[in-house]
């Protein structure tokens, strides 16, 4: 056990250098960030003084050394565009992120897994077509269009819904929130559904598809021949053996979630990490872009490990497996 | 040519292709998709890219069915009065394009880094397969993202060539849904048919290890291979669509459906929905069509389902 997690511990850390060296290797190749800052009519001595200002003059390893020292410490310096700290920027948007991804998350899990319940077990009854048949369109629609689709139902057509921005933000220490306002909650629906929607068809498929493996094991037709309730033995039984796959799934899906939210809060104009992202990428903001690559494989990191370890707590089997061979 | 064709369709293959009303429509679809893009020049009501056709007067006008609308330009026209309908079937084009290079590409790599672990072994299939999990286990289109839009930073001024190999390159090598398939399943089967006779034979009478990669154990893999590919042709053609969206895919010249997507959505909230919804729908009738496809194709190779 401490053996396999050792060596993921390792492979996280290759990971984490691999990711720093070529965002590092950004800031060398990405066109001269003095131009941008200054613009085109600026003196040599404003040129060669922000150079050293920006640590721009020294040698290749110095830089790299000085890159992986202040990214450890979550400092990568200033924005090129905005001039503002990127740990400060990245701060200031992660909140929007994370509560987006939260929502989403909970909503897929709340509405994925009793459809999944039901569509196993009323298999060909009329609802359960019509979830497969709309999961199918689920995973084969882009995110950006879902969000499309439903600004253009629920706010261009009906006027129901805002369609971009966090709407009113209360801070609560350093973390700015959007869930405390009702009209936080207005602006939170559309983007959250969009997110929610890929996962949402996923883990409905899945506990379907486990749902209906699980009912056909021997363990089921004893329960059934002892003459359980339907319910103790769809749900004491079947269904807690569904949720091992789930649970990894869905543990990976978070990182799903991070990604697809960089999609999604560019269709709704989200002021969060993704955002920022796509705005660096416009503006060749070279901090900005190494910070959050950073950043989101740091995350994944952590994600990966904790799945395998909860994985190797949750099913026996495997720390077995592990501890044998 | 006919004998061939009508030898596949009394064939079990071919049986199962009839028994499938899912298959059939969606062979259809995908055929009608590919015929336009080829010849899109023929078949396309107006040139989108020949500014000199283009009238402003007829800039906005909603499908022809709706009010306002003009038989001449049935699903609309946009802001610089380019028929939409012409527009779609270029884009498409392009959308295909990348689409089937990107996963063209994949397959090259893929495959011969299947091969190559697989039948090699020790410590080059142990580092390789370590590749393999440390790819996959990032979302496709977060790493596709990435590269595209790294590269994007990097070279700002890029040739349009450029460009599209970028892209391609971004699609192909993106997480579980790139190459990483692809050398997975080869690698599994190559390690499978590495050990049967007719390669332990091939090698006693001399012939050449690359060549019993090539010749001898490559025919036998690209079963599975198939199956994957068909159904990575939709999320390619997917991914492409998103990172044109973002504004970090296909160069500008040359629009494909995601980036007829992301110009229409700035027309939505004056009302001109068709602008973006008609790429919008082509790009999922597109993906709709290609996976039903790879799921019934899985289905007939899988002989475990006969």
């Amino acid at each position: 056990m401490s053996v396999f997690i050792l060596r993921r511990l390792l492979q996280a850390i290759v990971v984490m250098v691999s990711v720093a060296f070529v965002s590092f290797l950004l800031f060398q190749y990405v066109g001269d960030p003095v131009v941008f800052l200054l613009g085109q009519e600026a003196t040599p001595e404003q040129i060669r003084q922000l150079r050293a200002d920006l640590g721009l003059d020294q040698p290749f390893f110095i830089q790299f050394w000085h890159f992986l020292v202040n990214a450890a410490q979550g400092e990568f310096g200033l924005s090129l565009r905005q001039g503002a700290k990127v740990s400060r920027l990245l701060a200031e948007r992660f909140p929007a992120t994370f509560e987006l991804a939260l929502v989403a998350a909970i909503l897929a899990l709340v509405v994925g897994i009793p459809m999944g319940v039901y569509a196993a077990l009323r298999r060909g009854s009329f609802l359960s077509q019509v979830f497969m048949t709309v999961s199918l369109l689920g995973v084969s629609l882009p995110t950006f269009l879902i969000g499309i689709l439903l600004i253009l139902v629920f706010s261009v057509w009906l006027g129901w819904l805002p369609s971009f921005g966090r709407g009113p933000t209360v801070n609560i220490g350093w973390w700015s929130s959007s869930l405390v306002t009702v009209d936080g909650w207005r602006h939170m629906i559309l983007p959250a559904v969009t997110l929610a929607i890929f996962q949402l068809t996923l883990i409905m498929r899945l506990v379907r598809a486990e749902m209906l493996e699980v009912l056909r094991t021997d363990y089921i037709k004893f329960a059934r021949a002892r003459g359980l309730t339907d319910r103790a033995i769809h749900f004491g039984h079947a269904l807690k053996n569904t949720l091992v796959p789930v649970m990894t799934i869905t543990g990976l899906q978070l990182g799903g979630l991070i990604a697809f939210a960089i999609i999604t809060e560019t269709v709704f104009q989200w002021p969060g990490m993704g955002l920022l992202f796509i705005q660096a990428v416009t503006f060749a903001d070279v901090p900005v872009m190494a910070a959050y690559l950073c950043l989101i494989a740091l995350i994944f990191v952590i994600i990966n490990l904790i799945v395998d370890m909860l994985y190797a707590a949750v099913d026996p089997r495997l720390r077995v497996a592990k501890a044998t061979g | 040519m006919r004998q061939t064709l009508s030898r596949w369709w009394d064939s079990d293959f071919g049986y199962s292709f009839r028994q499938s009303p899912a298959a059939i429509i969606a062979a259809v679809i995908a055929f009608i998709c590919i015929f336009c893009a080829v010849f899109a020049g023929w078949v396309a009501p107006h040139n989108p890219f020949d500014l000199s056709t283009l009238e402003l007067g007829d800039a906005r006008l909603p499908p022809a069915w709706e009010e306002g609308g003009m038989a001449k330009y049935l699903l609309g026209t946009d802001d610089q009065g380019r028929d939409i309908l012409s527009a779609l079937i270029y884009g498409t084009r392009i959308s295909l394009v990348v689409g089937l290079a990107a996963v063209a590409l994949s397959l090259l790599i893929g495959v011969g880094v299947g091969l190559l672990a697989g039948a090699v072994g020790g410590w080059l299939d142990a580092f390789l397969m370590r590749l393999c999990d440390v790819v996959s286990s990032f979302p496709a289109i977060l790493v596709a993202l990435l590269i595209a839009g790294v590269a994007r930073a990097l070279y700002p001024q890029a040739s349009d060539i450029a460009a599209f190999f970028v892209l391609i390159l971004a699609i192909a090598f993106a997480g579980s849904n790139g190459w990483v398939q692809y050398a997975r399943t080869v690698r599994a089967s190559t390690m499978v048919e590495r050990g049967k006779e007719y390669v332990q034979a091939a090698r006693v009478t001399g012939v050449p290890a690359s060549r019993i990669m090539l010749r001898h154990i490559l025919p036998n893999v690209t079963g599975p291979v198939m199956v994957l590919a068909t159904i990575q042709v939709a999320t390619a053609i997917i991914t492409e669509a998103t990172l044109s969206f973002l504004g970090v895919g296909v160069p500008p010249t040359s629009p494909s459906l995601g980036t007829l997507i992301r110009v229409g959505n700035d027309y939505l909230f004056s009302g001109e929905w068709w602008i973006t919804i008609f790429p919008g729908l082509m790009l999922v009738l597109i993906a709709l069509s290609v996976n039903l496809l790879g799921d019934w194709l899985r289905d007939a190779l899988n002989p475990r389902l006969r």
